[in-house]
C-alpha cells in the first residue's frame, strides 16, 4: 500500500490527515512532556502551569540525597534483573522442546503455558504472600523475584517458542547429521541464532517486573525496601503530595525504559502476536 | 503454533486419561511390556522432557501449589488473625477452619460482587472497543505514505514507552482537582473545574481515558504490522474495479486484518479484565468505591481492609479465575464457529 503513489488525495483530505494526527500526537505527548516539564519546576512552582519558570534541578537533588530513590531504583534492578536472567534460562530449553519435538505431554504443556498467562494476579496473591510469609522471605527481594517468576517464566517460554519457530528446522537437520545431539544442537546452533529473540523476551520480562505493582505494594513496606512502584506511591499519599518529587522519579523511572523500549518495540510486537497468528 | 493448543484442553486431558488407564490394565497383565513401552517412550522423548522439566518443576511448585492452597483457602475462614504467622521468636500455628463453600455463597449473595462484576464488565468493554477503534484509525493513517509519518508514529508510541505506573502518576497530576493542568486550561477557557477523581462518574470517564492512553499505541502497533502484512495488489485491483475507499476498507483491510485483530482483542481483554495499576494507582478504587473492579477488590480484601480477609481475597481470585476461563472458552468456541483456525 505504501508503495503507491496516490497524488489524488484531496488537500482536505491531506489536511484532516495531518491535523487528526497532530491532536493525537499531542494527547500521547503532553502528559510526558508535563511530566519531564514539572520535575524541572522549584517544588514551590510545581502545581503551576508556567511552562518553564526559574528552572532547577532541586527536584532531583532532593530526590537524589534526600529520598529513599536510590535505594528503590537498586532494588528495582536487582528484582527486575534476577527475574529476567532467571525467567529467559529456565525456559529458553522449553521454548525449544515445545517449537521443535512432538513429545506426550506437549498439549497439556502449552496449554497451562497460555492459561497461566491470563492468571490474574488474585489468585495467587494471597498463597503466595503466606508463603513467604512462612518462608520469612516477605520485603526480601528474593521472595518478590521468586513470585515474578510465576509472571515471567510462562511469558518467556512462550514468547521464546514464537523465536525458535522462525528458525528453519534444516539448521537442527544439520546438526544432528554432524553428529550433535538435541542438546547440543539447542546449546551451539540454535541459541546462537536466536540471540536477538531472547534478547527481546529478556527486556519484556524486565519492563514487566520494573513495573509491576499488585505484588510490590502488598509483600514490600517500609521506606527502604520498597520497589519503584512501590517507592513512587509514597510521594504522592492521602496526606502528602509532593509532586516535584514525583515527577522527577518518574522521569529517572522512564528514561532507561523508553531508551530500550524505542530499539525493541518493532520486535515486542512480532513476539506477542506471532504466537497467536502463526496458525 | 496455536493452532497446536487449540486441542481442547478436554481432550488432551482426556487422551490422558485413557492413556493411564491403558498403561496401567497392561501394567496388571503383562508388566515387562509396559516397561518396555515406558523404555521405548523414554528413549525417544527424554530429550524433550529433560527440556521442558526446569519449567514444569518451576510452574508446579510456584504457580501450582499455590493455586492448590488459593483454592483450598477459599474454602476456609482463613484472616491475618488466625493463619500462622512468628511474632518475634514465637510460632503460632494456624487456627483457621474449613468452612465448605460459605466464601462463595457469602460473595455471590452480596449485591457487592454483582456490582463489581458490571462495572469490570463494562470497563473492559468501554477499554478495548475505544482502545481497538483508535488504534485502528491511527493505524490506517499510518499506514500511508505522507511526510512526517516517522515523526508522528514515534510521538503515538511514547505512551507505550513509559512504564505504566509512572504514566499513572502523571496523569493523577494532570487530573488533580485544584492544581491539575485540565482543571487550570479548562479554567481559562471559563469553565468550571471538573472533579476528575472525587465524582463516581467522572472517575469511571477518567479511569478509562488513561486507560485508552496506556493501550493505544501496542493496538496500534500491532495492527500496523497486520496492514503492511496485506499485498498491495489486492487495493489496486480494487482499486481498478472501482471500489470506493470505503469499500477497500471493508473488503480488504478488514478481512485481512482478522488474524492480528482477533489476538489483540483477546489480549487486551484479559489485561484489561486485570488491570490493576490503573484503578489501584488512580483512585484506590474510590471515590466511595465507585471504581472497584474485581481484581482490585480481591486486594483490597486481602490488603487493604482490615482484618485482613485471606479467604475472601482467595474466593474472589477463583471466581475471577473462573469468568477468565469461561470467557476465553466461549471466545474460542465462537472463532471455531466462524472457521478461524485459532
Amino acid at each position: 500500500m505504501t508503495t503507491r503513489t496516490r497524488g489524488a488525495r484531496a488537500p482536505l483530505a491531506s489536511v484532516g490527515l495531518h491535523l487528526t494526527l497532530l491532536g493525537a500526537s499531542v494527547i500521547a505527548v503532553f502528559p510526558v512532556l508535563w511530566i519531564l516539564l514539572t520535575s524541572l519546576k522549584p517544588a514551590e512552582h510545581a502545581i503551576t502551569t508556567d511552562f518553564v519558570k526559574d528552572p532547577t534541578l532541586g527536584n532531583y537533588e532532593y530526590l537524589l540525597e534526600s529520598s529513599h530513590f536510590l535505594s528503590w531504583f537498586a532494588n528495582s534492578v536487582l528484582v527486575a534483573g534476577v527475574t529476567t536472567v532467571l525467567g529467559v534460562f529456565i525456559a529458553a530449553t522449553t521454548g525449544y522442546a515445545v517449537s521443535r519435538f512432538k513429545f506426550p505431554g506437549m498439549k497439556p504443556l502449552m496449554w497451562t503455558l497460555l492459561i497461566t498467562q491470563m492468571f490474574p494476579m488474585a489468585i495467587l496473591i494471597v498463597p503466595l504472600y503466606n508463603l513467604m510469609g512462612d518462608l520469612g522471605l516477605l520485603n526480601q527481594p528474593l521472595g518478590l523475584i521468586i513470585t515474578y517468576l510465576t509472571i515471567a517464566v510462562p511469558f518467556c517460554a512462550w514468547m521464546m517458542k514464537g523465536f525458535f519457530d522462525t528458525i528453519p528446522v534444516e539448521i537442527d537437520e544439520s546438526g544432528r547429521v554432524d553428529g550433535l545431539n538435541p542438546f547440543g544442537t539447542f546449546w551451539r546452533l540454535i541459541l546462537p541464532l536466536a540471540k536477538p529473540g531472547l534478547a527481546v523476551t529478556g527486556f519484556y520480562a524486565f519492563i514487566t517486573a520494573w513495573g509491576e505493582v499488585a505484588y510490590a505494594s502488598a509483600f514490600m513496606v517500609g521506606e527502604e525496601n520498597l520497589t519503584l512502584a512501590g517507592g513512587l506511591q509514597t510521594f504522592v499519599t492521602q496526606y502528602t503530595s509532593n509532586w516535584g518529587a514525583m515527577s522527577a522519579a518518574s522521569v529517572l523511572i522512564a528514561i532507561p525504559a523508553a531508551i530500550f523500549f524505542v530499539f525493541a518495540q518493532r520486535h515486542l510486537v512480532a513476539g506477542m502476536t506471532a504466537g497467536a497468528t502463526k496458525g | 503454533m496455536a493452532a497446536h493448543t487449540s486441542q481442547s484442553v478436554a481432550k488432551a486431558a482426556g487422551d490422558g486419561v485413557e492413556n493411564d488407564a491403558a498403561a496401567r490394565g497392561r501394567s496388571r497383565r503383562t508388566d515387562s511390556g509396559n516397561t518396555r513401552g515406558l523404555r521405548r517412550a523414554l528413549a525417544t522423548h527424554w530429550y524433550a522432557w529433560a527440556m521442558i522439566a526446569p519449567v514444569v518443576l518451576v510452574l508446579g511448585v510456584i504457580i501450582g501449589w499455590p493455586l492448590v492452597r488459593g483454592v483450598y483457602l477459599s474454602l476456609t475462614d482463613a484472616n491475618e488473625r488466625n493463619v500462622a504467622r512468628t511474632i518475634g521468636a514465637r510460632h503460632i500455628d494456624a487456627t483457621y477452619e474449613f468452612v465448605g463453600l460459605d466464601n462463595y455463597t457469602a460473595v455471590l449473595g452480596d449485591p457487592v460482587f454483582l456490582q463489581r462484576l458490571v462495572w469490570t464488565v463494562m470497563w473492559t468493554v468501554a477499554c478495548v472497543s475505544i482502545t481497538f477503534t483508535l488504534g485502528l484509525v491511527l493505524a490506517n493513517m499510518l499506514n500511508r505514505d505522507f511526510r512526517g509519518r516517522a515523526a508522528y508514529r514515534m510521538a503515538l508510541i511514547l505512551p507505550w514507552a513509559v512504564p505504566g505506573f509512572v504514566s499513572v502518576f502523571a496523569w493523577r497530576f494532570l487530573f488533580n482537582r485544584d492544581n491539575g493542568i485540565l482543571n487550570k486550561i479548562l479554567d481559562g477557557g471559563g469553565i468550571a473545574a471538573i472533579p476528575w477523581l472525587d465524582d463516581p462518574t467522572w472517575a469511571k470517564f477518567s479511569v478509562v481515558a488513561v486507560n485508552v492512553w496506556l493501550g493505544v499505541p501496542f493496538m496500534m502497533v500491532a495492527l500496523l504490522g497486520g496492514l503492511q502484512s496485506i499485498p498491495g495488489e489486492l487495493y489496486e485491483a480494487a482499486e481498478m474495479d472501482g471500489a470506493s475507499a470505503w469499500q477497500r476498507f471493508r473488503h480488504i483491510t478488514l478481512p485481512g486484518l482478522r488474524a492480528v485483530s482477533m489476538t489483540v482483542i483477546l489480549l487486551s481483554t484479559i489485561w484489561t479484565f486485570n488491570m490493576f495499576p490503573v484503578i489501584f494507582l488512580l483512585t484506590r478504587g474510590g471515590p466511595g468505591d465507585s471504581t472497584e473492579i474485581l481484581v482490585t477488590q480481591a486486594f483490597r480484601e486481602a490488603f487493604v481492609s482490615s482484618p485482613r480477609d485471606f479467604a475472601g481475597s482467595a474466593t474472589w481470585g477463583v471466581l475471577i479465575l473462573a469468568l477468565l476461563m469461561i470467557f476465553a472458552l466461549v471466545y474460542r468456541r465462537s472463532l471455531r464457529k466462524q472457521g478461524e483456525v485459532w
